[in-house]
């Protein structure tokens, strides 16, 4: 039938043997804890599932590969109806297994298309300009709907409190966007300034009794010392030793908030943190002695969503304001400088740059916004431990400024949108998020490393852009 | 005197394990110039092999602890280093000539992905075994009313890792294998013109690297007689902060910053405070870096411009 | 004779046991082309790694004469460029490739729009000062645009540019930088005849309009005949031979060890 079809029946049996080798132990055999030792079951069904998908799975990408569409189609169909079906796979799991290979074999057999299509429309005038204003228009649209979101009946608790999730995690990708998208440092450590504006609010709060809108800038100014403290030192280090130095700065100052217990109350965490305040009144049923509750001030009935609005609207603001400063010092010639050093430091000290006050400058306001943000983290959760501020935290902010395309806002949306609503919509994923979560980082990395928005729009023109025929 | 002794025999036994572990970051390292994030995570399945190998060792009625060591031992290794060859071939090999910070990114991707589905395949709970399979000792001196044991499995532990290392040295200094290795850390371009075949031989390093991690993985577990999903990401900087410290790229280095790194926290805990011994681990990490980033046996680099 | 502009004297640069480049000294003066030629591994690219502050020199001592005496060797690397303001190239072009041609040129006038942006606060504010110095610094870079004939690319990113076309930027950048002194490392390398000979042009109006003085490292003989005021020849790290180009060109010594026997190149 196709002569390179022994070839690949035999790469895709390797493919599977590869698989059963990783997954024979790990997988085929889990262990129990019975009282006084552990005991194991076997899961050879389930790992035999997963493998010969895997083997189907890999023979109809290499068919999708060569050419052959049709049977790679038709495969992906196949593997997909029985993943989807009523057939009684041993877990769930093997079914979305099952599903995702099929697919992923669809996509592969029907990607040529789809990448010739989004080419043509590239290199057409019309489709450039429409992307140009697309994206434009876009940006506008997801503000819009930002900024009206509480006032629409979808606005319940549920969906305000991943609004709130989504947009702490955009403000912090911003945030980290000019560290590592900017400037191209690749900070491990960003949590570490979000903890320090976490904690200098919780204290500043609960021991000296000062309001939020107080102690906000002190966090950032708080965040931004330990910034240049911090980077001081290794800012000339090369790219991936910084990564580990930083994760290692991360790491020391969780392990402090752990076990500076007269400070930080250690693993029990700080709680009663006071909410943010509007002129004063609080958002709560009944407020303190000498203060009004919010309802009261505007004469309106208690209603526990509005603290939730309002925490929201603040951290729109927050965010927005960490958007406008990154789009405005762009243009400045520090930005420039930073994305300089990004292209390539070694030209960037022949032109009489200074690389390690220009890094240190990045690093910093990136620091600063992590500390607004944890402050408002602070606010908002009232109660705060070391184990919000683990390294996980700090790899999923860079993955999403990763996933977004580096350097790119609105792929930070995107991205933040992505990988923080999306577990949570599907709620069935939620064991296996940070599977996907790690796996989606390296499929990112090997097939598009320029992230979802690859798109960089330089910082000034010598030539504005002409409206190219309103077709 | 004994409780310094004392210390100082546990310092290097744990710093034997940082050694083995932190081999596989300066391979990697020498050759493709790269940090494999995800190393201490290939150490921890490592762990995690070595224990459901001893628990089949029991079950299959294997008795004897020299036999079921030697099973586990290439066992674990064989798996494991499956485990280092799918990771490079898959997440690392395509991002050769990629932008800077692309395979360390993938890299930060694997080890979640490790950690994680290790985590939903065996559950998060810490794990008991393979603590007694070793066990007794003897009291080499007392003074002061305190007696300083070395236990079997420190010496297995060291034994294993000191045979280990010859066995590699020779292995880089001597074979074919070792000179294509040092022949792609010095110019990959020249060496596959040479006829050596580069991807075969950075594949090799990963599986070397690995099946080290494993013999360390399971040293870990007799040990402390218990792992989880997560002991990867500590004993990997740490092993990391070995390699700098030695010098990243040079394998006696690799065992010195073990060793160095074992001395560090075994004292730091034994005379200071258990609390902050991984913040020394780090503190070492960071000021190591800044003020003689080519470690104690490293060559230093020279920029070209 | 006048003052000169950069006097190396005794620069010697080691690395482990390898001496790259041995007891050099020689001077270039303003508006000037200086050249230094030698054949490959004679040390060329160390000696300007040196000036330019990429290495550290084991002996030796560089001085630049401009407002005052800079003592090359004693500054940190960006020093050199900001305060006694030598540029330079490279011999693999190091553009920042991912932004334009424009960018580039703006880049290299960091540090007067860090001033002019009040360490960015002016330019935060969005302050006239501010953006009266950046659209000087926009006329600037579009004048060498126009020297370099790249106005109609200068939104492009400068790694999509053709390969001559790099080269002249990366020219360009390091002369948006106002410096005294401009060093080339081989600037006429991978480029045809007629770049060749626009780059020559180039570089004789960077001499005779900007007033500049340039250090030139160049394999090319035509451009280093042609346009070069003076020559040092550079042999194993040692300098056989300085003088006028013509009077280098008969030099025996330079025959011998620089072509070996055979001076055809020479005549090119």
């Amino acid at each position: 039938m196709h002569a390179r079809l022994p070839r690949m029946l035999k790469d895709s049996a390797i493919t599977a043997l590869v698989a059963a080798a990783l997954g024979i132990f790990i997988v085929g055999f889990r262990t129990y804890d019975v009282g006084k030792g552990l005991t194991f079951d076997y899961q050879f069904v389930d790992l035999g599932i997963a493998v010969v998908t895997i083997f189907f799975g890999r023979l109809g990408l290499l068919l999708a590969a060569s050419g052959l569409r049709w049977p790679a189609f038709l495969l992906g169909t196949v593997l997909g109806a029985i993943g989807a079906s009523p057939l009684k796979l041993p877990s769930t799991f093997l079914h979305w297994f099952v599903v995702f290979a099929g697919v992923f074999i669809i996509l592969r057999t029907i990607w040529p298309f789809i990448d010739e299509a989004a080419a043509k429309s590239q290199r057409s005038a019309a489709g450039a300009s429409l992307k140009q204003a697309g994206a434009k228009w876009f940006g506008a649209a997801l503000l819009l709907i930002a900024v009206v979101l509480p006032l629409t009946p979808f606005a319940d608790q549920q969906t305000m409190d991943l609004a709130v999730l989504i947009l702490t995690y955009v403000m912090l990708g911003w945030g980290l966007n000019i560290v590592v998208g900017l400037a191209g440092l690749l900070d491990l450590g960003y949590v570490a300034f979000y903890a320090v504006g976490a904690y200098s609010y919780a204290l500043l709060s609960t021991q000296y009794g000062l309001g939020f809108w107080t102690v906000l800038p002190l966090a950032g100014m708080m965040a931004a010392t330990f910034g240049l403290v911090l980077g001081f030192p290794v800012l000339r280090l090369r790219g991936d030793y910084l990564a580990i130095v930083t994760m290692g700065f991360g790491e020391i100052i969780r392990l402090v908030l752990l076990n500076w217990v007269d400070l930080t109350n250690g693993p029990a965490g700080i709680g009663s943190i006071p909410g943010p305040t509007l002129f004063g009144a609080v958002f709560a049923e009944n407020a303190p002695a000498g203060r009004q509750t919010f309802a009261e001030m505007m004469g309106v009935p208690f209603n526990s969503n509005q603290r939730l609005i309002f925490l929201y609207y603040i951290i729109l603001v927050l965010a927005l304001v960490t958007n406008f400063f990154t789009q405005r010092v762009r243009r400045l010639p520090v930005g420039r400088a930073w994305e300089a050093l990004r292209e390539d430091e070694t030209a960037c000290k022949a032109l009489g740059i200074n690389p390690t006050n220009t890094k240190l400058t990045a690093f910093a306001v990136g620091a600063m916004f992590a500390g607004f943000a944890g402050s408002f983290f602070a606010a908002k959760q009232r109660f705060i431990s070391p184990e919000s501020f683990t390294f996980i935290e700090s790899a999923i902010i860079l993955a999403i400024v990763v996933l977004g395309g580096m350097g790119s806002q609105i792929g930070v949306v995107l991205a933040a949108v992505l990988l923080i609503g999306m577990p949570e919509w599907f709620r069935d994923l939620g064991a296996y998020r940070m599977v996907v979560f790690g796996l989606a980082m390296v499929l990112i990395m090997v097939f598009r490393p320029r992230g979802l928005v690859s798109h960089r729009e330089p910082s000034l023109r010598l030539h504005p852009v002409h409206r190219r025929g309103s077709a | 005197m004994a409780y310094f002794s004392q210390q100082l025999i546990n310092a290097i036994t744990l710093g034997a394990i940082y050694g083995l572990i932190a081999i596989g970051y300066t391979m990697v390292y020498g050759i493709i110039g790269m940090i494999n994030f995800a190393h201490g995570d290939i150490f921890m399945i490592g762990a995690f092999i070595s224990l459901i190998g001893f628990l089949i060792c029991a079950a299959l009625g294997i008795n004897s602890a020299p036999l079921a060591i030697v099973l586990v031992l290439l066992m674990a290794m064989a798996f494991t280093a499956v485990y280092g060859w799918a990771i490079e071939r898959t997440a690392y090999r395509p991002l050769r000539g990629s932008f800077r910070l692309a395979p360390l990114i993938s890299a930060i991707g694997v080890s979640i992905l490790l950690e994680n589905y290790v985590q939903l395949a065996q559950g998060a709970r810490p794990k008991p075994g393979g603590g007694s399979i070793v066990t007794g000792g003897f009291t080499l001196f007392s003074s002061d009313g305190f007696d300083v044991r070395v236990t079997w499995l420190q010496i297995v532990i060291v034994v294993v890792t000191v045979v280990l290392m010859a066995g590699f040295t020779w292995l880089i200094a001597s074979t074919s294998l070792g000179r294509r290795q040092r022949a792609c850390e010095q110019d990959m371009k020249m060496a596959s013109l040479l006829g050596v075949n580069v991807d075969r031989t950075i594949s090799l390093t990963f599986v070397m690297g690995a099946a080290l991690a494993a013999v360390a993985g399971m040293l870990f577990l007799m040990y402390y007689g218990v792992v989880d999903f997560f002991i990867g990401f500590l004993a990997g900087i740490k092993a990391f902060t070995a390699a700098v410290l030695g010098g990243i790229g040079s394998l006696p280095g690799a065992m010195l910053g073990g060793l160095a790194i074992g001395l560090i926290e075994v004292f730091w805990a034994g005379y200071f405070s258990s609390e902050y011994k991984d913040v020394a681990v780090f503190a070492i990490l960071v000021l190591v870096l800044i003020f003689r980033p080519s470690g104690l046996l490293g060559k230093p680099e020279i920029e070209k411009v | 004779m006048s003052v000169p502009l950069i006097a190396v004297e005794h620069l010697t640069m080691r690395f482990g046991g390898l001496v790259a480049v041995d007891d050099v000294s020689f001077t270039a003066r303003p508006r000037e082309i200086t050249a230094i030629i030698g054949p490959n591994g004679a040390g060329k690219t160390t000696v300007f790694n040196c000036i330019t502050g990429f290495y550290k020199p084991t002996v030796g001592r560089l001085t630049l004469r401009g407002d005052k005496e800079y003592l090359l060797e004693r500054m940190l690397g960006h020093e050199i460029g900001q305060r006694a303001r030598v540029a330079r190239t490279f011999q693999n072009i190091r553009l920042f490739p991912g932004m334009t041609a424009l960018e580039n040129l703006m880049v290299a006038q960091h540090n007067k729009l860090m001033r002019a942006s009040g360490m960015s606060v002016f330019g935060l504010l969005g302050l006239k000062r501010f953006r009266i110095a950046e659209a000087d610094a926009v006329e600037i870079a579009r004048r060498w645009l126009e020297r370099i004939d790249l106005v109609a690319d200068a939104d492009r990113p400068a790694g999509e540019l053709p390969y001559g076309a790099q080269r002249r930027l990366e020219i360009a950048r390091a002369m948006c930088t106002e410096p005294r002194l401009l060093c080339l490392d081989e600037p006429a390398a991978g480029l045809n005849p007629r770049e060749s000979a626009e780059l020559n042009n180039l570089l004789v109006s960077i001499r005779d309009e900007d007033g500049v003085g340039v250090l030139l490292i160049e394999h090319d003989m035509s451009v280093v005949m042609k346009i070069s005021d003076h020559v040092v020849v550079l042999d194993y790290g040692r300098k056989i031979a300085e003088g006028a180009p013509a009077a280098v060109r008969d030099d025996p010594a330079v025959i011998q060890a620089y072509l070996g026997t055979d001076d055809e190149a020479l005549d090119a």
